[in-house]
């Protein structure tokens, strides 16, 4: 009985932060891309009296598109059309279910499933959603949309390539495709921060490749939710709006959704995997299971998320698109190689300096 | 023409990158350039060419001689003039009918250069609406109250 109110809970937590945490990503953008092109941004939005710098924007958003008209085109395949923002946005919000966001709490962990194969899980997923884009561009029976969703489908298998050779990485250093065994190395590395797996998860030498690694995830995790500088499948200029050009209404607040929701996800899986996940020496003690040891180490876990996620949008709106032949290149002729070769010296060094070998 | 490889040119534009990114978040608190509009007002600076006037001179008569110089000067052709008999000693003509069609109107400021007797003048007023066009048809009363 306990469990279960313990897991309902931890769902209900995983849910509320996802779904909570798009629309304070959308103010995030909103303002950030102000600030940097001069504007002001968002800010007469108020609810009560309150404006909070147009905080309430999003909420606004979301009922402005609740009420406005669906209209489903005449040609479309419907079982697919209907299927796409579902498929589009569940794989994120299910990739969540494995990854660990805080420390325990008496002996409950915080993380939903605790799968022995979670790294594996959150990858196979998340690779689902590539599905919910090819159908949303086939079944709006429209060119923009075909071209985006076909666009989408090569650029996610594509980079899903690097992300998975970056992730290879983590599990050579972390020993361990369990998510919170991987943590747990991180830590048990004691190093401080020299034991997150970004500086070689304990071993020095690895520092540089375990950098590199990182920035390879990163990079790869872009092209994965289509945001700039890898964002084809919309490219706003050629496609309207690429694969959901045909959608209106709460079903493009879905492809939306889905687009900051995998942000989030992403940003969650480059925090455990590389970025000791939810800990930070000094801050959060491992030994410490109590109730507000558990929220410190939650609260640290999403401080690195949105360091993250605060990049991920300071990216988007500094740095140009690239062309599509351009992004092919760069994925296979450049990330795939460079991480190919990252993974071989992580090995051949690991074998070398490590002392357990 | 053999293009060049990415793959090299991917590992130069790294250093541009990191230069872009730490120009956007020096940007990203810089003075903001968005003018708050109905709280704040735009104040044209000097020399704005707005909306026309007629000036009068010291004892309240309208400055203007109905000399044609500024329907002539006028490359949009939106001045028209008729003269009348002047009341007054120190001049032969007024107008009697002195329409600007503000709708043609380029505001280039031709015909207050070329009025030799500093009666015409445009004025900083940028933000005129109407709800019709007869409204943006100034007439000589008009021009004279402003």
């Amino acid at each position: 009985m306990n469990e279960w109110v313990a897991l309902f809970l931890k769902i209900g937590f995983v849910l509320l932060l996802i779904l909570q945490g798009v629309p304070v990503l959308i103010w995030l953008e909103r303002k950030i891309s102000a600030f940097i092109q001069g504007r002001v941004g968002p800010n007469r939005t108020a609810l009560f009296g309150i404006t909070a710098g147009g905080f309430f924007q999003p909420v606004a958003d979301a009922i402005k598109l609740f009420f406005k008209e669906d209209i489903t085109p005449t040609a479309v395949d419907r079982f697919l059309y209907f299927a796409a923002p579902i498929l589009v946005f569940a794989p994120p919000v299910l990739a969540f279910a494995v990854i660990p966001f805080g420390n325990r709490i008496g002996d409950e962990h915080l993380q939903i499933a605790n799968l022995p194969i979670g790294v594996l899980f959150a990858m196979s997923v998340m690779s689902i959603g590539v599905y919910g884009i090819a159908f949303g561009g086939w079944a709006s029976h429209s060119k923009y949309s075909l071209l985006g969703g076909l666009r989408s489908s090569a650029q996610m298998i594509s980079y899903e390539l690097t992300l998975g050779l970056a992730i290879m990485l983590a599990i050579m250093l972390s020993g361990s495709v369990d998510m919170r065994e991987i943590v747990n190395h991180q830590i048990e590395a004691g190093r401080g921060i020299f034991g997150w797996n970004v500086f070689g998860g304990g071993n020095l030498w690895l520092a540089p490749f375990g950098l590199l690694g990182a920035i390879l995830f990163y990079a790869a995790s872009l092209a994965e939710n289509n945001r700039l500088p890898f964002d084809l499948p919309e490219c706003e200029a050629e496609l309207v709006a690429g694969y959901h050009t045909e959608y209106s209404s709460m079903k493009y607040a879905m492809f939306m959704l889905a687009e900051y929701a995998a942000m989030i996800t992403m940003s969650a899986l480059l925090t455990t995997l590389f970025l000791g996940g939810w800990y930070f020496p000094g801050i959060t003690d491992p030994q410490d299971h109590s109730l507000g040891g558990g929220i410190l180490s939650h609260l640290v876990f999403a401080t690195k998320m949105g360091a993250i996620l605060f990049t991920t949008i300071w990216i988007r709106w500094t740095l140009p698109r690239f062309r599509y032949d351009q992004l092919m290149n760069l994925g296979w002729k450049g990330l795939i190689p460079v991480s190919l070769a990252n993974l071989a010296c992580v090995a051949v060094i690991e074998v070398l300096t490590n002392p357990k070998h | 023409m053999r293009k060049p490889s990415l793959r090299v040119k991917v590992w130069l534009f790294l250093p541009a990158v990191v230069k872009g990114m730490l120009m956007t978040l020096r940007r990203m608190f810089s003075r903001k350039s968005t003018l708050q509009y109905p709280d704040e007002r735009h104040v044209p600076r000097k020399g704005y060419r707005g909306e026309h006037r007629l000036k009068k001179d010291e004892q309240g008569r309208m400055k203007c001689v109905a000399c044609f110089m500024c329907q002539t000067a006028c490359p949009a052709e939106c001045i028209t003039i008729v003269a009348g008999p002047s009341p007054w000693l120190d001049r032969d003509k007024i107008p009697v009918k002195f329409d600007i069609d503000m709708l043609k109107c380029i505001y280039c400021g031709m015909c207050e250069e070329a009025c030799p007797c500093d009666a015409i003048e445009l004025t900083p007023t940028y933000n005129v609406v109407a709800t019709s066009r007869a409204e943006k048809l100034y007439d000589i009363n008009k021009l004279l109250s402003r």
